[in-house]
């Protein structure tokens, strides 16, 4: 579904994306993980347009995307959310959702139809009883809890039925057990739709219990990659990164 | 919640242009219909500059061009030098305005925030200065005066009563039009973008289209009101296209409010106000409006409407949330 090959990325003269090829098959559930500075959110750029990388090539349903504008991406089906959660702090919930699905259905244009139409506003409504984010449909995303705000960032991303979906850490910020409510969450809507799903993450445990395959990242670099099972007893990660993990909790 | 239909704007829209149609018969008063006139010129042109301020996130400082050099201008040109019918010189001006904003347009949207703003205060000046110079066409500092005004359709604008109620009917066309266009769609991608530009993208909406598409449809409201404020000078002078118009447009939205739609209109009705008391008792009424405007905008810190449009949110919000709170207690 997703690939990415021998990617390339530097700012001056340090590389952020050495090389790496990754590969995303349809319907997995993968986490990537690496210490800070190890080319995560990076990689996220890349693959959504954000950045453009020196070379390598990024496939998504086998068709090179490198060179497209964001927007051109989110059309062939890759959504993200984001590490602080990007949200639009003066609509409602409820309006921003809407909104969201106006433009998955490729109305945004539309000058001389009343916002909302029945049938996005349906949609939004769908999408927000998914995510337990019906009762607050007509609060102000800014009024929203932290945690409410995350979950509403990625359901932004998911109105627009996205075939790949990258959530750039999404229990940041966030107390022991919101992390689980939210995780918990995240696993359940890819269970239901059969997406694609690829998620950074630093808490090791929510890492190892839901991801089919982890990513291990460093330097920029793929340092390692399997099950959860085979990250955990990797002798190179446990160098670069499992081991000094204990420290950094 | 109360559902903000269609039918309730046309409604309202129905009953403010009988209001405004009876004024000549309640008061005969002939300061005031020319108030109002001047209000539908002036409003037309905060209303549209909101477009672009208040619902964009993006804050042109050289609005007044379009009121202006793309708006009196060239409809007074027109109807001097071509044997034209008002409707196809009010159609020809706007198309001209819809171009020049697209040009324009399409290089400062790329730019936000200042950067933004003061492009389009360059380009006023630049088309400013260039229209100045060009004496034979401009008429320079002069401007021009004398407008034919051939009368169409039995309507004979160069009657007083007539006029007014065409600049009403035009006025409120015009408003309901834009009502239409933030209500819509495409008016809550443009909220969209003024809220968030970089997540709007990552929701696959074109930002740069959509401003530029915004930049174009206030251009040609701001024209709008340009051709009425030259059918009612009978003429178009420098000041219209000079870059205070565009102030004094911001000064409108800030005083009325940007949050709510109509605030610029209460904006402008202010300014007017303003403007003919200050006006009433000094030479120096620069000086006393600047001074009040300060006032008003450091002491308030928003619009009058924006006052109202807060406390009903805030009311509606804190309603909401202990809602919430007792759903999960």
């Amino acid at each position: 579904m997703l690939k990415v090959e021998n990617l390339v990325k530097s700012f001056g003269g340090v590389a952020a994306t050495r090389d790496v090829t990754l590969d995303f098959p349809d319907g997995s559930l993968t986490a990537v993980i690496g210490p800070n500075g190890a080319g995560k959110t990076t990689l996220f750029n890349l693959i959504t347009g954000h950045l453009k990388p020196d070379s390598g090539k990024i496939l998504l349903d086998g068709q090179d995307i490198v060179g497209l504008s964001p927007t051109q991406i989110v059309h062939r089906g890759l959504g993200r959310a984001f590490q602080v959660a990007s949200i639009f702090p003066s609509l409602t919930v409820l309006e921003a959702m809407t909104a969201a699905v106006t433009s998955h259905r490729g109305e945004s244009a539309n000058m001389w139809r009343r916002f909302p139409t029945a049938a996005a506003e349906k949609r939004a409504k769908e999408h927000l009883e998914l995510l337990g984010l019906a009762g607050v449909g007509g609060l102000l995303s800014r009024n929203l809890s932290h945690g409410d705000q995350k979950l509403l960032d990625i359901g932004l991303a998911l109105a627009l039925e996205p075939k790949v979906l990258l959530l750039d850490e999404p229990t940041a910020g966030m107390g022991p057990e919101e992390r689980w409510a939210m995780i918990e969450k995240v696993q359940a809507l890819w269970r239901l739709g059969g997406m694609t799903l690829v998620f950074i993450e630093h808490d090791m445990d929510i890492v190892f219990k839901i991801a089919q395959t982890v990513r291990v990242l460093r330097y920029g670099a793929v340092l390692a990659e399997g099950t959860p099972e085979d990250i955990r007893t990797n002798e190179a990660v446990i160098d670069a990164y499992l081991g000094r993990a204990e420290e950094h909790a | 919640m109360q559902k903000n239909t269609l039918a309730r704007d046309l409604i309202a829209a129905a009953v403010a242009l009988a209001l405004l149609l009876s004024v000549p018969m309640l008061t005969g008063s002939k300061a005031t219909t020319n108030f109002i006139i001047y209000v539908s010129a002036n409003g037309l042109l905060a209303m549209s500059l909101n477009l672009l301020v208040g619902y964009t996130g993006l804050v042109s400082f050289g609005h007044a061009l379009f009121f202006g050099a793309a708006g009196a201008y060239p409809f007074v040109m027109l109807m001097q030098n071509l044997p034209l019918s008002v409707p196809s010189g009010i159609l020809l001006t706007l198309g001209f305005a819809g171009v020049l904003a697209l040009l324009i347009g399409a290089i400062c949207v790329r730019l936000t925030e200042i950067y933004f703003s003061f492009l389009t205060l360059a380009f006023q000046m630049l088309i400013y200065s260039l229209m100045m110079n060009m004496i034979e066409y401009t008429g320079g500092d002069n401007g021009l005066s004398g407008i034919p005004r051939p009368p169409f359709f039995g309507i004979n604008l160069a009657d007083g009563g007539t006029f007014y109620a065409f600049a009403c009917i035009v006025f409120v066309i015009a408003i309901v039009i834009m009502r239409v266009i933030v209500m819509s769609p495409f008016g809550f991608t443009l909220r969209l973008i003024r809220d968030n530009a970089q997540r709007a993208t990552f929701l696959g909406v074109n930002v740069v289209r959509m401003k530029l598409v915004c930049f174009v449809l206030a251009g040609m409201f701001g024209s709008l009101g340009g051709i009425i404020m030259a059918l009612f000078s009978q003429g178009a002078y420098p000041s219209f296209a000079f870059w205070t118009n565009s102030g004094d447009a911001i000064f409108m939205i800030m005083l009325g409010g940007l949050n709510v739609f109509l605030g610029p209109v209460l904006g402008a009705v202010i300014l007017q106000l303003l403007n003919d008391v200050v006006t009433h008792y000094t030479k120096h009424y620069g000086l006393f409006l600047g001074l009040l405007i300060l006032l008003i905008v450091l002491g308030f810190r928003k619009g009058l409407l924006d006052f109202v449009f807060d406390w009903r949110q805030s009311r509606e919000q804190s309603a909401l949330s202990a809602e919430r709170k007792k759903a999960q207690s």
